[in-house]
This record gives C-alpha cells, structure tokens and sequence, in this order.
C-alpha cells in the first residue's frame, strides 16, 4: 500500500454536484484531484469519483453530453460513486423512468414504507469488515439526503445496510468499484474517514 | 439504527459575513462564517444554514464564495438560502458547494420556480422556508421579504402547495416566536408537520434545552434551528443534544472526531 499519497484522483463534473467538499475530502486524504468534464480529462487518472445531485434522468443526461457516460462504462479501475452517482450503477430507475450507466443488474427504486421522505439527516448503518469501513466504529452516522435506493438483485453487493425503517442498501462493492448512497464528504470524521480508505485502497491497486 | 433529529444552527450573511446585532464569543469583528461553522461543526452541529439577508448581486458574490471555502473545510450538511429566484442561482449556489437550497419570497411571487428547481435538482435539495404569524382566527398567514409582508396566504395551505410542487422540506420559522426565547410554535409546527408527508425543521423561539425536545416530542418536527442562543453562547449544542436524547430523542451525541487525523491532514488552507 502506498497510502493513497498523490493518487490521481478524477472527480466526474456533471454540471449540478457539489465538487468542492469532495474534492477537498479526497486531498485531505492524501489524493491529487482533478476535474473531469470530458473524456479527454480521464488520462492518467488512477480512481475516478462519480458524485450525485439530482434526479438520475438528468445526471445521465448531462454525462452523455458530456461524452462520459461510455467511459464510465468502460472504466475498470477504482471507482466511488455517491447518491445518485452509486445509483447510476444500476440499470434503471424508477425516479423519472431513466436508464442508467447498467454496470449492476437491479433497479433504483423509491424508499418503501418511510414515515416522511425524503430521508434528510444522520443515520447508522450495519457493515461489515469491508476496507472502506475500516477505522469506523459501529454505530457511526453518516449524513443520507435522498428519496431512493437501489435494489440489487444480488444482494451479497451489499457491504453496507442502513434502516428507515426498512432495511436499504446503503453500500455496494463489486471489486475495486463502490457506491455509497450517503454523503461520506458531509459526514464529519467518519465520512472523510471512508474516502482515506478509499484513496488508500485505490492507491495500493488492491481490491478484492 | 435510527435516523437521528437534527439539530442545526442558522447564520444570517451578508456582504460573506455573519451579520452584526448578535454578541459572538471570541470573535473581535462581526464573523467570518468558515471560522463559525467550523466551531459549530466540532461542537456537534448536524445541519447549518446560511441565510443571505442582503441578497445584492456584489454580496451574492461574497456569499457564494463563503459557501465555498465553508464547503471546503467543514464536512458537514449546508443549506443555503435567501435571494434564490432562479434555478441557476440554485444551481450556482449547489456549485459553490451547497447540499441544499432554500427558497422564499421568490417562491411566493411564482410558485413554478419550486417546480422548476425540484425538477433540476431533484425534490431532496428543494428546502421551503415558511415565515409564519398567527393573523387571530387560529390560523397563520405567509410573510415574506424577510417578514415584511403579509400575503394573506394560508401557511399551511402554502406548505401543502410547496410540497405538491416539489419541495422536499419545510423550513418553518414561527415570526411570533422568533427571538423570544420561549419556546418554539407548538401549535403552527404541529399543524404544518400534520400537513405534509417531507420533514419539518422547526425554526424560531428556542431559548433552553427543553424546548428542542418539545418541538420534536410534541409538534412531530423532524429538525430544530436556532441561531442567537448558538451565537451567544447562551446553549451549547452538547446541552440540548443531551435533553433530548433524555427525552428519548434519537441524537448524534457521539460526532466521533478521532477517526480521521484533521489536524494531519489540514496542510492545504
């Protein structure tokens, strides 16, 4: 392991996400970002980080535009996405009817039997001995500000579950690609946390 | 595991500073709002707000740049409202590094700019901030440009409009209350809260610990705000975390700091 120190970071611009907690969270875990607007800009990224505001429809949209989406695709490196970043994995979501980046079979789908939604605030989750939790003591709270989820038909993609009240998948893994449906860059300690481990575990080519 | 309520302290800006009329500690002028939020951040804050009072197009430039060097630097959920009339003031506000928008005035004038922008963004960053006032009958009407004016419109009519439109919570600030110290709205923030199905943060009137927990316990708020009691150093985060977690209100008591090495970390401004 290298520690993550000068791992070239790309941080996927879309248009509407917040780039600038990310970004810094990913430098103060030892990473050198860079924005990534256009294929053009993924050359010599070492992991890429795919983050989400909005609805899936038009994060999609914006990421043809932009030329990523096949990219992204293609992308076998080490890759996080976020929100709506992890839920464009999957194949489609019923949100606004969109498809999606179709990397996971399954579909996002709306929170089922929530008292109030969105779900807006900090909540806990159960998770294993993944390496992006490591250093993170159980009943940490992560900050979640979202309406859907996505149900993976493979339910052993899950290295993370969170409650409102239903269980979700709050976290996927397949490989070196992960996907969070928090925000790990608005989620204090613990948040920035995760993205070291991320960093750390991209920048080591590890993986498992 | 449970959501936790959140508790969230609301800064007024303006010009990108935290504005006068409130005594801070420790703080030789009037504030910078990184170095507030910071504080409030380690002290255990869950959500902050900033609230563009001036709204000018030169402090919109100063307000967009504290959003990003706040954004930067302090890891925890921000909204930002105050002066947002367009989808791409809410987009330059998200771009600066906002998770969430609030609106107000300009949501009363045109009620389709909550569409528009929940269309865009998506309803779970589209805040409605509703200042409510008692008009006698039991009933409370809408108050805009900072509380100025009274709309003659239904505050929980609006709540309910602004949520089919979009909005995917209600930030309710009771103009009765606010400033008071007394104790939040009881009967407004439980009307609106039995209105809509988004969450309700409850905002104006907190002046001691207990009061949080009754707005959650007994209005059905799903977050409290305050702001001069933060300010003044009057009630400390940690004070009212631990009423209401007494009261058996799932809190974030524990914000785990030593997980991640900040100050190793902190070598790039």
């Amino acid at each position: 392991m290298t520690g993550g120190k000068g791992l070239r970071a790309g941080l996927i611009d879309h248009g509407a996400g917040n780039l600038v907690s990310i970004g810094r969270g990913l430098e103060r875990a030892g990473a050198a970002v860079s924005v990534v607007a256009g294929p053009g800009d993924l050359a010599g990224k070492e992991a890429l980080v795919l983050p989400g505001v909005g609805t899936t429809g038009a994060t999609m949209s914006r990421l043809r535009e932009a030329g990523l989406a096949e990219p992204l695709r293609a992308w076998e490196g080490p890759l996080l996405g976020i929100c709506v970043g992890m839920q464009l994995f999957f194949a489609s979501s019923e949100e606004d009817g969109s498809q999606c980046l179709n990397l996971e079979r399954g579909t996002v789908r709306r929170l089922r039997g929530a008292p109030l939604l969105p779900h807006i605030g900090w909540n806990d989750m159960r998770f294993g001995d993944d390496p992006l939790f490591a250093g993170i003591p159980p009943g940490a709270a992560f900050y979640f500000v979202h309406s859907y989820a996505p149900v993976p038909e493979d339910p052993s993609l899950v290295i993370a579950w969170a409650e409102y009240p239903r269980p979700f998948a709050a976290a996927v893994r397949r490989g070196r690609r992960v996907g969070v449906q928090f925000h790990p860059e608005r989620s204090g300690g613990p948040g920035l946390r995760l993205l070291s481990n991320f960093v750390a575990e991209a920048g080591g080519g590890g993986g498992r | 595991m449970t959501l936790r309520t959140r508790v969230i302290a609301c800064l007024d800006v303006r010009e990108g500073r935290v504005v006068k009329g409130v005594n801070f500690v420790d703080l030789t002028d009037e504030g910078d709002p990184v170095e507030l939020a910071a504080r409030y951040a380690s002290g255990g804050i869950d959500e902050i707000v900033y609230l563009d009072i001036a709204a000018s197009p030169q402090g919109r430039g100063a307000l967009l740049d504290a959003v990003r060097r706040t954004a930067g630097n302090v890891f925890v959920p921000l909204t930002v409202g105050g002066g947002v009339r367009s989808p791409e003031d809410m987009r330059a506000a998200l771009r600066a590094g906002a998770d969430k928008v609030s609106l107000n005035t300009a949501a009363v004038l045109r009620p389709g700019l909550i569409d528009e922008c929940a269309a865009a963004f998506g309803s779970q960053c589209v805040v409605l901030a509703i200042d409510g006032k008692a008009r006698g009958d039991g009933g409370w009407n809408v108050f805009i440009t900072g509380g100025r004016d009274d709309t003659g419109r239904d505050a929980l009519q609006w709540a309910e409009e602004g949520v089919r439109r979009g909005a995917g919570e209600i930030l309710l600030t009771s103009m009765d209350r606010d400033g008071t110290n007394i104790g939040f709205d009881i009967p407004l923030t439980a009307a609106v809260a039995e209105a809509v199905d988004v969450p309700v943060i409850a905002s104006g009137g907190a002046g001691e610990p207990a009061h949080f927990a009754e707005a959650v316990l007994e209005a059905g708020a799903s977050a409290v705000l305050a702001a001069g009691i933060f300010h003044r150093g009057q009630v400390s985060i940690d004070a009212v975390k631990r009423a209401m977690a007494d009261a058996g209100i799932p809190t974030r008591l524990d914000v785990h700091p030593d997980v991640f090495d900040f100050a190793q970390s902190d070598g790039h401004g």
